[in-house]
């Protein structure tokens, strides 16, 4: 269509427009290179701390690739507008880090613009990292600076027009980031704003679990609301949680930690690798971050807590959930029976996780909104993490076809939620087996552990 | 009464279908090469081929199997025409008890249908599943790279009951 073509050629040019004038406001010069720094020339100690807080940042889940490695980059990121791949932020001088100054460091974490002054995609949440104090931003330097050099070239970014375009990234920051978003609140204690100041600033819990609008970018007034990351829904962890029981500081505290609470079941798809960073990180910080999430959670209405309370009640005696009783409204005999025969031995056994199944009345993927994470972990299994003691599911992609799946889940959520169904189920499940195959030959599997094991006690 | 396909032959099993597809092999068929080990899919004793694919038999139900085709250990070779594989895992005596091996080498097999030519990593990663308590990791890898040479010269990719059902 013609006019549609002139409309979208005079799209381009507003865009383009809009990006050269947002450019002449937003350039950065480049900072000089330097000499590669000596690890020895940092302090050991600050190198330790620079550890917990890049395991708190998950900066290795984005910036190892699988069987690469540590943070030589290579990771694809999907993203509506195509695919970013991330960066060799190892110390290598020619193409890592190496050349960068701690000044050159801390002017990508809080405006997102490399050494040579050319800005850098949001998919690096330096929307987030704008909220690290100088300090910080240190000791992360001091903590990447002293890693193992990687000659690893940057992969070349697939995008479409105009988002091939870096000048295109000033506009968004024009429109979209804003430093200091983060402010200490004095009314609330030490560890709340504590907690505050890591899940606004370096854990970028937002990033993944708040929506993002059409430019990619979080949609402010919907914070923690829900979001979407590599084929998983990240739940609502504001008041809109679908977690059957709501959560509590103590539970958050322990499943951030653990990977696991017997009211919640265990943390898997892209949160394994930021429960098995936190595994790692002071305790303190954790329950500072359970502590400011409590109150983005919010006090839980009598009617939720009741409801948590029933559910809780009806697992314990598992009354409700015996294999042998009827089929709910709503499902068909086929679900019931594959649950029966496959799932119930595991997830109606009454063993506690994360050995056992958990109850799937209690599970955020049943009464989540929709219905991929159930489907993904289903196809996939939870596969055993090398080295640690961690949950097993064993996948189910090979025995059941798309049916049969179509069928176990209406059945799941019939009979374990008291969520409407969940729609385009067939649709749901297609497209996560064509993701899972994939997506299970590239990304990276869950890791009970941090990015270097060996570095666990070091400095 | 459901119709399952074993090894190129179609069995009428009159087994309740949430029977798992291990006790049905086991049990009606006495075809007892895959093996009961935990009985929760973590530890790959009761692997078997389905439609192509590995499986754990013993938390796949009947029902979930009907109509499909299903291969054994025993669909692979015999003592005296043993199929490629076992060829290999004889030659590199890849077993010490034994009780993983059916499991592992139905394992490899199904990798070596859809990859004739697979790196260290590719057999440490597809066989992860699979538990060995003996140690016989390193001559059951030997094993998989002889078998999938043996493959390429013999032709023998495909299994004992596919040829007789071609």
């Amino acid at each position: 269509m013609a006019s549609s073509r002139i409309i979208g050629s005079a799209i381009a040019a507003v865009v383009i427009a809009g990006a050269v004038a947002a450019f002449a406001v937003t350039w950065r010069p480049a900072i000089a290179a330097i000499e590669p720094p000596a690890p020895q020339s940092f302090d050991p100690a600050l190198v330790k701390r620079g550890r917990d807080l890049a395991a708190m940042g998950n900066c290795n889940d984005c910036h190892t690739a699988r069987g690469g490695k540590s943070f030589a980059g290579g990771v694809a990121v999907p993203t509506p507008f195509g695919t970013i791949y991330s960066s060799n932020i190892t110390p290598d001088p020619d193409t890592g880090l190496g050349r960068w100054s701690e000044q050159a460091f801390r002017r990508a974490m809080r405006a997102g613009v490399d050494r040579e002054g050319r800005h850098l995609y949001p998919t690096f949440p330096y929307d987030h990292f704008t909220n690290v104090t100088d300090e910080d931003d240190k000791a992360l330097y001091a903590f990447l600076m002293t890693r193992q050099p990687v000659n690893a070239p940057a992969r070349a970014n697939q995008l479409s027009f105009p988002y091939d375009r870096r000048l295109v990234i000033a506009g968004w920051k024009l429109l979209f980031l804003r430093h200091g978003s983060w402010q200490p609140d004095s009314s609330q204690s030490a560890e709340w704003n504590r907690g505050g100041y890591l899940v606004e600033g370096l854990a970028h819990c937002g990033s993944c679990h708040t929506p993002r609008n059409g430019l990619g970018a979080e949609q402010s007034g919907k914070s923690f609301a829900g979001g979407d990351v590599e084929n998983w829904h990240a739940y609502a962890i504001n008041a809109q949680s679908p977690a059957p029981v709501p959560w509590t500081v103590d539970a958050l505290s322990v499943y951030l930690r653990s990977g696991a609470h017997p009211d919640h079941g265990v943390a898997r798809g892209p949160m394994a690798e930021v429960v098995s960073n936190l595994s790692s990180v002071p305790e303190s910080d954790v329950h500072a971050i359970a502590t400011y999430m409590g109150s983005v959670f919010g006090a839980p209405s009598p009617d939720r807590l009741r409801r948590g309370e029933q559910a809780l009640a009806s697992v314990k005696t598992r009354a409700s959930t015996q294999a042998s009783a009827a089929p709910a409204a709503g499902a068909d005999d086929a679900g019931a029976a594959i649950y029966a025969a496959a799932c119930a031995s595991c997830h109606d056994a009454g063993r506690p996780v994360p050995y056992g199944g958990v109850n799937l009345r209690l599970s955020s993927g049943i009464s989540g909104p929709d219905a991929r994470n159930a489907t993904n972990t289903i196809l996939s299994g939870l596969r055993a993490v090398p080295g640690e003691r961690s949950p097993i599911m064993p996948p189910f992609a090979a025995s059941m076809n798309d049916a049969q799946l179509v069928a176990l889940l209406k059945y799941l959520r019939a009979r374990f939620s008291d969520q409407p169904a969940w729609a385009d189920l067939e649709k749901t499940v297609a497209e996560a087996r064509h993701t899972q195959t994939s997506a299970l030959q590239t990304s990276p599997g869950p890791r009970n552990a941090p990015a270097e094991p060996a570095q666990r006690d070091k400095p | 009464m459901t119709t399952l396909k074993v090894n190129g032959h179609e069995h009428q099993i009159d087994a309740d279908p949430d029977t798992p597809l291990l006790y049905v092999l086991r049990e009606d068929l006495k075809l007892n090469a895959a093996k009961f080990g935990c009985g929760l899919g973590q530890c790959g004793a009761c692997t078997v081929i389905v439609d192509g694919n590995a499986v754990l038999s013993c938390v796949t139900p009947l029902l979930l199997v009907a109509g499909k085709q299903v291969t054994t250990l025993e669909g692979l070779g015999t003592v005296t025409s043993p199929a490629p594989i076992q060829r290999a895992f004889i030659e590199e005596q890849a077993a010490q008890c034994g009780y993983c091996i059916s499991g592992m080498i139905m394992r490899a097999q199904a990798l070596l249908q859809k990859n004739s030519k697979p790196t260290d990593e590719q057999i440490r990663a597809e066989l992860e599943p699979n538990l060995c308590r003996c140690g016989t990791h390193m001559r059951i890898l030997r094993a998989v790279h002889r078998a999938a040479k043996l493959m390429q010269t013999a032709d023998a990719s495909t299994t004992r009951a596919e040829r007789s059902v071609q």
